[in-house]
């Protein structure tokens, strides 16, 4: 069976997209106060999402609304892929503030790693499976789609969650897919270009 | 005595990004950590930093952290009797 | 669509530089000799007191490398990723021309230049971008930020990505500098040792950080290989704790399920693994989850060392760095002992590797955990040619 894109959430410019559906959208150009607006629209009731940076805001949002608007339960045995250009740069423009004014803060300080994202996705879906953190310089659909297909071939995962989670300051795109043995929309470079 | 703990309901709000938070919905004996605020390690560190920049009382060694950062009570009154700013 | 092709994969060979030695060969020798990269450092920039850790000597690295064909400007860890690459890009100059990827493997990269306000050079995918131009590989560069197991993660990356197809070999490289953004966190955190860490000691209290360049040439021809010993990648998986950001989970369930995962793939029993590289940071929660994942994968019995206690915690470099020492020194059927352990520190009886010791080596098993709740486990098989 063929491992096609079954689900797949966006945020981008202000607006949460889930299969084509949009589901919230603010003119909130701040990403800090367009996030907690966020936040509370689709309830989350997680308190700890106030503590992360904002990578870790934007990733555990796009894959709590995905997973909360599946109609089957998440596989255990889902794969995290994430990528990124700008890794988690504005947390880590905060630790290098604070240290240049005498001070490096733990709870910054912790969320200086973009992988940290995947800690905290893992956590609040009690996702112990495969997980990696890629780098690019854009958004790259061969490399994603490669990796996945690997890790469902080689029966490493039963599903993949992919996708690029790029945030600097107010400038961010998230674009998560849910790719899975199942009839949906095919793993080819284009599609993934038309949704990102 | 009750300023020192308004301020040090602000501050720890500030600094744990408790947002969701006002200085009023802490009470002084309210556990900070397990059941209560639910703060967890890291925290802890930030408290600890807290102790050492606004109040010069540096705490080496983090395990005598534990009593301190009981509730904001054993927090400001042990701040009171060790403050060197 | 692909096909599954799991052809094996091969470790041909490595390099690498830190404060021990310029190339892997006087790493050897200079562990041989007991000699450590870790050294009581006084530097007011980083603190007002001198604190142990493992830097280079960057006099003689600018020296070193000005020895090299180089022309264009290039940063501190630049440097020492050309420096350590330059022996593999040589020896495998036509492979590099030849369906060859480059994964960089690093947690902060030119994270200085964030001092100098510059963020250009701060991102990552730049640096990939001028490594890969200076060692003229044209396919796109992969950078692997995973926390503390992007070293060895980057291994078993390149492997599933010679296996999809899609590549026939791999540079692999893994660096990070000993910065003070790293320094300073960690301070905060109150983990670094006030000595030279000692994992899997009674009386170790954190890590001593390092900075390190490490290489290796990963690929699918045998018959490309120049190196008499080479390693079959047999077995890799990378579980995620999902317990805390920060601290290893008690139970080491995410480091256990990944060695699971890697035995079951090379179809071996845990009684063929002759020995452990770890990772054996030193801090007090590290070092005794592997204890109880070892334990639950029945390789408690196993000879387990840590290369920390001599080249300090260089992060992204480190999986990578312990596997390019580990495997030399299993070409001469070698298990080094666990620097700077003495008496045992863990709740479990494991076998920490107390000196040198001779023994046929086959199978090997290393391992990193870190930030994020990551976790990876590797399995290599000797081959001879």
């Amino acid at each position: 069976m063929k491992s096609e894109i079954t689900h797949y959430c966006q945020i981008k410019n202000g607006k949460v997209i889930f299969d084509e559906n949009l589901l919230y959208e603010d003119k909130e150009v701040d990403f800090q106060k367009f996030i907690k607006n966020a936040y509370q629209f689709f309830e989350l009731d997680y308190r700890k999402f106030y503590k992360m940076d904002p990578l870790c805001k934007l990733a555990v949002m796009n894959s709590s609304v995905l997973i909360a608007n599946l109609t089957e339960k998440l596989d255990p045995k889902t794969a995290l892929l994430l990528t990124n250009k700008s890794a988690c740069v504005d947390i880590d423009l905060k630790h290098q503030k604070s240290i240049t004014e005498g001070f490096a803060r733990p709870a910054d300080f912790v969320y200086t790693l973009p992988n940290i994202s995947l800690g905290e996705i893992s956590i609040k879906n009690k996702l112990r499976s495969e997980n990696s953190f890629f780098i690019f310089e854009t958004f790259n659909p061969e490399f994603l789609i490669t990796y996945t297909q690997q890790l469902i071939q080689t029966k490493k995962a039963n599903a993949v969650l992919a996708g690029w989670v790029e945030i600097a300051e107010n400038d961010y795109n998230a674009l998560l897919f849910l790719v899975e043995k199942k009839k949906g929309i095919a793993l080819k470079k284009e599609n993934l270009l038309n949704l990102i | 005595m009750e300023n020192l703990k308004k301020e040090l309901k602000e501050k720890i709000i500030e600094a744990l990004n408790l947002e969701d938070l006002t200085p009023e919905d802490i009470k002084d004996d309210e556990l900070l950590f397990g059941e209560g605020l639910e703060l967890d390690s890291i925290d802890a560190l930030e408290l600890i930093i807290i102790l050492d920049k606004d109040y010069g009382i540096k705490l080496d060694d983090p395990k005598k952290g534990k009593k301190i950062f009981e509730s904001i009570e054993t927090m400001a009154n042990y701040i009171n009797e060790n403050r060197s700013k | 669509m692909n096909t599954i092709k799991s052809e094996a994969v091969f470790f041909a060979e490595g390099e690498c530089i830190t404060p021990l030695g310029w190339t892997l060969q006087k790493n050897i020798e200079n562990l041989k000799a007991d000699k450590s990269a870790i050294t009581e450092v006084k530097d007011k920039n980083f603190a007002e007191n001198p604190f142990y850790g493992a830097v280079l000597n960057k006099e003689k690295l600018n020296q070193k490398f000005e020895n090299l064909a180089y022309q264009e400007e290039f940063s501190t860890l630049e440097k020492m990723i050309l420096l350590a690459s330059e022996n593999i890009k040589n020896t495998y100059e036509n492979a590099l021309k030849d369906k060859c990827g480059l994964i960089i493997s690093s947690t902060k990269g030119n994270i200085t230049a964030l001092e100098n306000e510059d963020i250009s050079a701060y991102f990552l995918s730049n640096l990939a971008q001028k490594i890969g131009k200076a060692l003229k590989i044209k396919s796109q560069p992969i950078v692997l930020s995973n926390a503390c197991v992007s070293g060895i993660m980057a291994i078993s990356v390149a492997k599933r990505l010679i296996q999809s197809g899609a590549y026939n070999h791999f540079i692999v490289i893994g660096a990070d500098l000993f910065s003070k953004f790293v320094f300073s966190g960690f301070q905060s955190f109150q983990a670094i040792s006030k000595k030279p860490c000692k994992p899997y000691d009674k009386s170790r209290d954190g890590i001593t950080l390092g900075e390190a360049a490490a290489v290796a040439f990963i690929t699918k021809d045998k018959e490309k290989i120049k190196n008499k010993t080479y390693f079959e990648i047999i077995g890799d998986s990378s579980i995620n704790d999902a317990n805390h950001i920060s601290g290893p989970s008690r139970t080491g369930e995410g480091l256990f399920q990944s060695i699971e995962n890697a035995k079951k793939e090379a179809d071996i029993s845990a009684e063929k693994v002759a020995c452990i590289s770890s990772h054996g940071t030193a801090t007090l929660y590290n070092d005794e989850m592997e204890a109880q994942a070892f334990t639950r994968a029945k390789l408690q019995e196993k000879p387990v060392f840590s290369l920390k206690g001599r080249f300090g915690h260089t992060l992204g470099a480190a999986g990578l760095l312990e596997t390019v020492i580990t495997l030399k020194f299993a070409e001469e059927n070698l298990i080094p002992p666990s620097f700077n352990y003495e008496k045992h520190g863990l709740t479990l009886p494991l076998n920490i590797s107390s000196t040198f010791q001779e023994k046929e080596m086959d199978i090997i098993l290393k391992t990193a955990s870190g930030f994020g709740g990551s976790n990876t486990a590797v399995l290599f098989k000797k081959h001879h040619s």
